[in-house]
């Protein structure tokens, strides 16, 4: 008994010189050379840091794209979801009142061509993507707003779907940040060219 | 057909494709056969002089348990230790606070068996330091034990009779240097060349497009997570698991992320037969296992592809299926594939939050850790399908009137006990825990707890109810996924679930073990007219129905109570 308590000890010191500092100092040498160099991707405009590639952020004004309700208001400091269950009437009243916002906001907005990722939480509360359908219904809206022609917009829409992985696997999708980044610079070159 | 569903086939395809061929190569790798990374034996040579082992000395199957459960201790009061003083050790840029003694208990045990179980945030709960010098270090060793003692079991149908079953420390380590560490290794590059960060940094902090201040939690976690799924772990780096954008960024990270959880599973049960010259017995388990997936998943598929119908109500387009708790870039099909496969091998990382599922969807996800033996955790899960398959050894043999034998060895009382023990063990956790609590927060509810137990369900009526069956049945299952929406960091949760942790990993390894040892004693058989096959169709149906049986008998009452009550007031 005694030698297995001997060999436990120094067996589990060597594997935590092995599995706790070689391996990740490994990957974390080897992550320098990744896009974010290991930190995470970051999206830069104008000079400034605006956000990560990866993480949603919130975005409530109507000139811009408005991603997924999120359970946490984006906040990359924590994460989560709304964890309500599928017939909880509470969180029915809110996906009710989702719609209701979104109709409000997009006049002549049918129901039916509300797609459900719109008026869910997402698993992290940080989903940086919407359905292409999601960014369709707000073309108007947002074209209106920004005083921008709707086919401008729905160029742009349709520019940033991103389609399947490989053209055959899983969802399409569309970023809202890069896609309201574009949108910012495509309302700057508009009113350039108007001065 | 659409890209969703031939997203989950392809996965599915490529994990069969890896899964096979390792299966063989871990036969050779624990035979001590020549494989290919035989390179690696001077690394292994090192760690064993540096620990004082010597690897020719066997082992019966009470040494190795001994051997098994002595290293468990002691990393069970290393990380208790470590968890508690968390702020006071270096390698915490975020400044998060030490854990509470009920919280360590509840998150080193879970650690420990398997399980990750997380009743903390990784944001603000823990440490860089923690994250790896406890967590992803249980992680690895907690697997490797998995695996170690399913080859002391393996060991004992290799030979016609012995009591030597090799080396615990040998197979352990194997498992780490000739499987865990380079999958790991590999699974960790390519996360972090997708965006999974791999740097010591702390929280970064920007100001949106709105003008929000945000800041970003971040950290060294491709590794952690990595070997959180190759190891069927899950405890995920970040509080929201797989679902996370930095845990898991893309759709390849996700498809990445579920075969590397599902490959040593489904390759162990291909090693069993190549290590003990059986091959069409594993090739039935491997069958069994499959068609019991297969009726966990395809339900489960339909369940939410078709939608919350109380939004199908309202009007609302669910054209891909539910929504609520996932995430775009993965859509419900491989959500559902995901939630499948985490419940059914133990893993526990989500990438969608199973509070939000379908009631229906719940229900299959609870008979998945329930049964927790179609593939199951690296290593136990064969174990745990070998208690099955005892009892259904037993129940045929008294059917057909041929003495019950498995693999030239006699199947006597002392052996059918133990498994019908073990096979008592899982219900008898998780209703009796599911009782309690249930006890607890009815006529208990403004007990001064940290969360006062009225306030502990995030759902009401049998959604709540369900809330608490989930975790129970989750931590019995050492497999760590949650309803999230459970208020389960205070000390009854804690302290309850760690005991359930407890008894259901360590149990469920020694008695399979003993039963495999008593048998492998015991003088062989040659197979004659009259001897009850295990590797034909008829007994595989048999152990099917075994499962089926018990499960169901044990469990429908319970689940009635919960999601299925769910399931059809919502039908109204």
């Amino acid at each position: 008994m005694k030698k297995y308590i001997l060999q436990s000890i120094r067996l589990t010191a060597v594997l935590l010189a092995l599995l706790c500092v070689i391996y990740p100092l490994i990957l974390a040498a080897a992550g320098r050379f990744s896009k974010g160099g290991g930190g995470g991707e970051k999206v830069v405009s104008k000079g400034k840091v605006v956000g990560y590639v990866q993480i949603g952020q919130s975005f409530t004004d109507p000139r811009y794209f408005w991603g997924r309700p999120s359970a946490v208001g984006y906040n990359a400091a924590g994460s989560g979801g709304s964890n309500k269950g599928p017939s909880n009437e509470d969180y029915l009243k809110l996906v009710a009142d989702r719609i209701d916002t979104l109709q409000k906001y997009n006049p002549g907005l049918k129901k039916a061509d509300i797609p459900a990722d719109m008026v869910t939480a997402s698993g992290s509360g940080l989903d940086p993507a919407i359905s292409p359908q999601g960014a369709i219904i707000q073309i108007r809206r947002v074209a209106s707003y920004r005083n921008v022609e709707e086919s401008k917009v729905a160029e742009l829409v349709a520019a940033h779907i991103s389609g399947p992985l490989w053209g055959m696997f899983g969802p399409s999708t569309v970023s809202v940040l890069q896609l309201n980044l574009a949108l910012d610079e495509l309302s700057q070159t508009a009113a350039n060219q108007h001065h | 057909m659409n890209t969703e569903l031939l997203g989950v086939i392809a996965t599915y395809l490529l994990t069969l494709v890896i899964a096979i061929p390792l299966g063989r190569y871990l036969a050779k790798v624990f035979a001590g056969e020549k494989v290919w990374t035989d390179f690696l034996k001077p690394l292994e040579a090192g760690i064993f002089k540096l620990s004082g082992i010597n690897t020719k000395e066997e082992m019966n199957w009470k040494q190795a348990m001994k051997a098994l459960l002595t290293i468990n201790l002691v990393w069970l009061i290393y990380g208790f230790f470590v968890l508690i003083y968390q702020d006071k050790l270096p390698l915490n840029p975020d400044g998060n606070p030490g854990m509470s003694p009920d919280l360590s208990f509840n998150t080193i045990i879970s650690f420990v068996v398997n399980c990750n179980l997380q009743h903390y945030s990784g944001e603000s709960g823990v440490t860089y330091l923690t994250q790896h010098f406890v967590l992803m270090f249980l992680q690895f060793v907690s697997t490797a034990t998995g695996i170690a003692a399913s080859v002391i079991f393996f060991k004992a149908f290799r030979d016609r009779t012995t009591e030597r079953l090799g080396n615990f420390w040998e197979f352990f380590v194997k498992s780490i240097t000739r499987l865990l560490l380079p999958l790991s290794l590999l699974v960790g590059l390519i996360l972090a060349f997708n965006g999974t960060p791999t740097s010591y940094e702390g929280k970064d902090q920007y100001i949106s497009v709105q003008g929000d201040t945000v800041n970003v939690s971040r950290g060294p976690a491709a590794g952690f997570i990595a070997i959180k799924h190759l190891g069927t772990n899950g405890g995920g780096w970040f509080g929201a698991n797989s679902t996370h954008p930095l845990e898991n960024p893309n759709y390849l990270t996700g498809v990445v992320e579920l075969v590397s959880q599902c490959i040593i599973p489904f390759a162990l049960v291909i090693t069993f037969g190549y290590f003990i010259r059986r091959r069409k017995l594993s090739w039935m388990i491997f069958g069994v296992m499959t068609i019991g997936m297969l009726l966990l998943l395809i339900p489960m598929l339909q369940s939410e592809l078709g939608g919350n119908p109380a939004l199908a109500k309202m009007g609302i387009s669910q054209q891909t299926g539910a929504m609520e708790g996932k995430e775009v870039r993965f859509g419900p099909a491989i959500s559902a594939y995901w939630s499948t496969m985490t419940t059914i091998i133990s893993t526990g990382s989500v990438n969608n939050m199973h509070d939000s599922t379908m009631p229906m969807s719940g229900t299959w996800q609870l008979l998945g850790m329930m049964i927790n033996s179609f593939f199951g955790g690296c290593g136990v899960g064969l174990l745990n399908y070998f208690v099955y398959l005892i009892i259904a050894v037993f129940i045929s043999g008294l059917m057909v009137g041929r003495t019950p034998e498995f693999l030239g060895h006699k199947v006597e009382a002392r052996e059918v006990k133990i498994a019908a023990l073990i096979a008592l063990l899982s219900p008898f956790l998780i209703l009796a825990g599911t009782a309690v609590a249930s006890y607890v927060f009815t006529t208990h509810g403004e007990a001064a707890w940290a969360v006062q137990p009225k306030s502990w369900l995030n759902n009401p009526g049998f959604h709540g109810f369900s809330e608490m069956l989930y975790e129970i049945t989750s931590s019995n299952a050492n497999n760590g996924s949650g309803f999230e929406g459970l208020a389960d960091n205070n000390v009854f949760w804690n302290v309850s679930t760690g005991i359930v942790l407890m008894f259901g990993r360590f149990l469920p390894i020694i008695g399979p073990i003993a039963i495999a040892g008593l048998l492998g004693a015991k003088k062989y058989i040659p197979e004659s007219a009259g001897t009850l096959k295990t590797d034909t169709l008829t007994f595989s149906l048999m152990t099917l129905a075994v499962i089926i049986v018990l499960n169901a008998l044990s469990y429908f009452p319970a689940l009635t109570l919960g999601p299925l009550a769910e399931y059809f007031t919502m039908l109204k």
